[in-house]
């Protein structure tokens, strides 16, 4: 796999072993891709399923069989139509959209927030758990008083909050409110795991010998601390774009987040969409899987991840 | 303990205090406002000097400084303000709705652990078995769940085999509990499984954890049965963890509750939260955050001390 060497460098247990010259004949343990395939059957098809999912989300143009707002009104179940057929795979919705079409296309929504907001909250509370830490002091009791104040609310209910308070603002087809609104809930957890990833690491003498160096704190957190807690943060990054892509489909589903026509699978279990559901369960049931089978990747991907690059590491 | 007790009390406050103060500020920048819904929602041609006089009735006109100090003196007295929606109190409005909700809490809670600790138990002591693998099916399977779509599939389910759908939140617990468990029982299993996989993983691994610990390996020495060993040395050390996460997951399932009470068509305030967002209304968003920012805090506090009390190493480190 790619995640390899900057991240193991201050974890022992996971250091690529040196080759051990005094012991000719005997080829060095190297953790190769089949290692991983192996040790990792469940993150392997978790990585499968997030592959799969990017592919159809970037070719969804060329992969899809219709046009997702495309409409056939005979193929609705409000007319007793829209079974899974030869025609439409996985059935027609409420409008007589094909299911298929729309979950592809979805995937786009779902990705898309989901990656951003992952990578926007992780950040952010990684940059804000390492000043913490190396701030130590005043600087971390009133950081770390704040974190407590933000983790009081339930991650819902903290991007409903925040959908509220911001007006819509779309940028390229991507709703930025709702992602400010799924990032921010992940900023305080992240930025406690990294605050005591970066406690033990500030610790450390060569932090001293960078101080001595006369660097200054930005290069310090930026250069020296930052890097060498990559592991956690991309452990925590992938696991928490699982969490974005069910907190986008809730917030859709609630009528707050996206907003049709754009397909996204929390909306499709929603208002008309969903009014058929108990003639035409097709319309509900394969926009659930969709997000459950995502979710899933993006956990086990990160379980994997986590026993991979560190066995020890608890989150 | 008393003194712990005291101790964990204290730090709550400025947490709550924190809470109150942020949630007002930041409500008061939401955008549209609620007076021009309000009136036009009646249906009427309204000019500006009615607007205006609208906002100064609902206190809306006033500086900051003096709506926060309102506010806060309010709060010091229980009061939350009235409603600018309906107008009634909003300590009321939610009194007369958060019974639901608490119902479902606790019923998930309840229905989540029972599902749980057989499953961890089981999981741990028959580990790399199929039984083991069958356990982590289910509980990966309700962390990737969502509740909402869960809910769907149960009310689909109960279409299909019974043929009927259950009235929800239409029988009182008092009045008839009988009905009232069958009705509340779906939406508790449509949070609850989420829950219980979460809490069912801790307990696998703690339990695995505490059975390679040295003084394990003593009892076994000393020719304890192994139910002693496990039940007494075991499950016993295992809870721990597995209590710390009961209280953690206690925000998910207050969230999982504003989706549930959705679907099932509940009406708790998990369904309130969603209606005042959408009215902007903010009194009443105001008093709702409150209710579960402090909710949760107060369970996690509970959580602490009931570590507290079954872990001593953690009252003397304090």
């Amino acid at each position: 796999m790619s995640v390899e060497a900057p991240v193991v460098t201050q974890i022992p247990a996971i250091d690529e072993p040196s080759e051990d010259r005094a012991l000719p004949g005997i080829r060095p343990h190297r953790r190769s891709f089949l290692d991983f395939v192996r040790q990792q059957p469940l993150g392997t098809i978790g990585f499968v399923i997030v592959v799969v999912m990017f592919v159809a989300a970037i070719f969804a143009d060329y992969v899809a069989p219709y046009a997702p707002e495309e409409v056939d009104f005979m193929a609705s179940p409000a007319l007793g139509g829209g079974q899974p057929s030869a025609e439409h795979l996985l059935g027609a919705d409420a409008f007589g959209r094909d299911i298929l079409s729309r979950l592809i296309f979805g995937a786009r929504t779902a990705l898309s927030v989901g990656f951003i907001s992952a990578f926007l909250g992780c950040s952010l509370g990684a940059v804000i758990g390492t000043i913490s830490a190396f701030a130590g002091g005043k600087v971390d009791i009133i950081i770390q008083r704040f974190i407590d104040i933000m983790l009081s609310f339930p991650i819902i209910v903290l991007a409903i909050i925040v959908i509220a308070v911001m007006p819509k603002h779309v940028v390229l087809g991507i709703d930025i409110n709702l992602i400010v609104a799924i990032s921010i809930p992940f900023i305080p957890k992240v930025a406690r795991v990294i605050r005591s990833a970066a406690l033990t690491i500030v610790t450390l003498p060569y932090i001293d010998a960078a101080r001595a160096a006369g660097y200054t704190s930005n290069r310090i957190v930026f250069r020296h601390i930052l890097p060498n807690v990559v592991a956690p943060y991309l452990i925590m990054l992938t696991a928490y774009i699982g969490q974005a892509i069910l907190l986008e489909a809730s917030l859709s589903f609630l009528g707050l987040g996206v907003v049709e026509p754009t397909p996204s699978w929390g909306l499709m279990l929603s208002g008309v969409n969903a009014d058929y559901y108990l003639i035409a369960p097709w319309t509900i049931i394969f926009p659930g899987l969709a997000i459950s089978l995502a979710v899933f990747a993006f956990n086990m991907s990160g379980d994997s991840l986590r026993d991979w690059l560190d066995p020890k590491l608890k989150l | 303990m008393l003194r712990y007790t005291l101790n964990r009390i204290l730090l709550m406050i400025p947490t709550l205090l924190g809470v109150a103060v942020l949630v007002f500020l930041v409500l008061r920048v939401i955008p549209g406002d609620i007076v021009e819904v309000k009136l036009s929602a009646e249906g009427n041609i309204f000019t500006e000097e009615q607007i205006r006089a609208e906002r100064e009735r609902l206190g809306l006109a006033d500086p900051l400084p003096t709506q926060f100090f309102r506010y806060m003196g309010g709060l010091l007295r229980g009061d939350l303000g009235i409603s600018l929606w309906t107008e009634r109190p909003v300590l009321e409005e939610i009194g007369g709705r958060i019974g639901l909700t608490v119902e479902l809490a606790i019923l998930s809670t309840l229905l989540a652990v029972i599902i749980a600790f057989p499953l961890g138990t089981l999981a741990a002591l028959f580990r790399g078995s199929w039984l083991d693998y069958v356990i982590r099916v289910i509980t990966i399977g309700g962390l990737a769940v969502p509740s909402f779509w869960l809910g769907m599939l149960i009310i689909l389910a109960l279409l299909l085999t019974v043929g009927t759908l259950p009235p929800l939140g239409t029988t009182s617990i008092f009045a008839d509990p009988a009905v009232n468990l069958s009705q509340m029982i779906w939406p508790a299993l449509s949070v609850g499984y989420r829950y219980s996989a979460v809490v069912a993983r801790m307990l696998r691994s703690s339990i695995l954890e505490v059975l390679a610990e040295d003084y394990v390996r003593t009892a076994r020495a000393k020719g304890l049965a192994e139910k002693v060993v496990i039940v007494k040395h075991g499950m016993r050390n295992a809870l721990l963890p597995t209590v710390t996460v009961i209280g953690l997951e206690f925000a998910f399932l207050l969230g999982g509750l504003v989706v549930t009470e959705q679907v099932f068509n509940i009406n708790g305030i998990g369904k309130m939260f969603v209606e005042a967002v959408v009215l902007n209304d903010l009194t009443m968003l105001q008093g709702l955050v409150l209710v579960v920012a402090t909710a949760f805090v107060v369970v996690n506090l509970l959580v602490d001390l009931l570590y507290a009390a079954l872990d001593p190493r953690i009252r003397y480190q304090a």
